[in-house]
């Protein structure tokens, strides 16, 4: 399949604010993304010309923002509503290897569906983790730099090299990803062994280190993990945001190149064609 | 009619960053003597009679009020 033939929907739904740059970072690299409203898949208050249906789509992208007002939980609302009508459409989606991204709100939305860390099986039925509020209690908005610990599972980063520094910015006021306390070590074992560790928070020196390089004081450092097949991926910052250089804070002291998210994309799209 | 209040709290030994906050800003106002602040947080949800209510209400805060990695959480019909 060639790129300008793979279909990426950006699920929106009231609230999500960050459809529009993950809708052109697919665009600028040519595929055919289309912002689509939830309603729109599960075909509730719609007219027939505005249904779509989620197996026409090669790519799902979750943007971030404040779904439904971030109320209850943040992500919660989004998640309740998917899984209400489009269960099995998702995991029939996951199944088929076709790539789910979740940036933000997005991969909130991803772990209280129940689609990550997906440590048995495609989707849990309650959430296996948890991304609570910042040890800070603030809302952290600034940039971020990541190291890729992925081994090669995840289809987004196959484009990342690993000892390449990323500089992606994080916006979040609950980005602390956690587990359930009592088990927390042997679910941290068994993400390291399946490989779904993507992303960690790091200092300019790639070295783990606390706050402020680590924004939210999440277990481990973990900015972002994928389930065990790698298609499905969540990640706190904000790739979407620094596509091109100038998006950089220091873009006018290095050298030109494209934006350090913009690699995410690319992965992504490499995958499709070659898989789908 | 029935109110169901539904009461999700943290579970023990997980950070509860806008208690410690609250705690402090508590402190920085003057007053002595404090201890721990939590936040907590209720739902009042109110249903028609009849029917298993207790039982809807656990259903309601498994699927969606409670993440059951973090959170405990009660119910008082009342």
């Amino acid at each position: 399949m060639k790129a300008s033939q793979v279909k990426v929907c950006v699920l929106r739904i009231e609230g999500t604010n960050c459809e529009e740059e993950m809708f052109m970072s697919f665009k600028r690299l040519g595929a055919k993304p289309e912002k689509v409203h939830l309603k729109q898949l599960t075909g509730t208050d719609v007219s027939q010309e505005e249904k779509r249906d989620l197996s026409d789509y090669h790519i799902l992208a979750l943007p971030g923002g404040f779904s439904a007002g971030d109320y209850v939980r943040a992500g919660a609302i989004f998640a309740a509503r998917m899984k209400s009508k489009l269960s099995k459409d998702l995991v029939e989606f996951i199944k088929a290897g076709k790539p789910v991204l979740g940036v933000c709100n997005g991969f909130q939305i991803l772990v209280e569906t129940g689609l990550l860390p997906a440590m048995s099986g495609i989707m849990s039925e309650f959430p296996e983790a948890v991304l609570g509020t910042n040890d800070s209690a603030r809302f952290e908005c600034r940039p971020t730099l990541l190291r890729k610990v992925n081994r090669g599972s995840c289809a987004f980063t196959s484009r990342i090299s690993p000892d390449k520094i990323s500089l992606i910015p994080s916006a979040h006021a609950e980005g602390k990803l956690m587990f359930p306390l009592d088990r927390t070590k042997a679910v941290l074992r068994e993400l390291e062994d399946n490989d779904q560790i993507v992303f960690k928070y790091v200092d300019p020196e790639g070295n783990l280190a606390g706050y402020p390089w680590c924004p939210n004081g999440a277990t481990e450092n973990i900015a972002g993990i994928c389930n065990r097949e790698g298609n499905v991926f969540g990640l706190m910052p904000h790739p979407e945001r620094v596509f091109f250089r100038f998006t950089h804070p220091d873009w006018t002291r290095e050298t030109d190149g494209p934006g350090d998210g913009r690699a995410v994309f690319e992965s992504v799209l490499d995958y499709a064609t070659r898989k789908l | 009619m029935v109110v169901a209040e539904v009461r999700v709290e943290l579970k023990k030994g997980v950070a509860d960053p806008e208690g410690k906050n609250t705690l402090k800003a508590l402190e920085l106002l003057g007053f002595d003597g404090l201890k721990d602040v939590k936040t907590v947080k209720v739902f009042d949800i109110y249903l028609e009679d009849g029917g298993d209510v207790e039982k809807k209400v656990d259903e309601m805060c498994r699927r969606l009020l409670a993440n059951p990695v973090i959170h405990n959480y009660s119910v008082k019909i009342k």
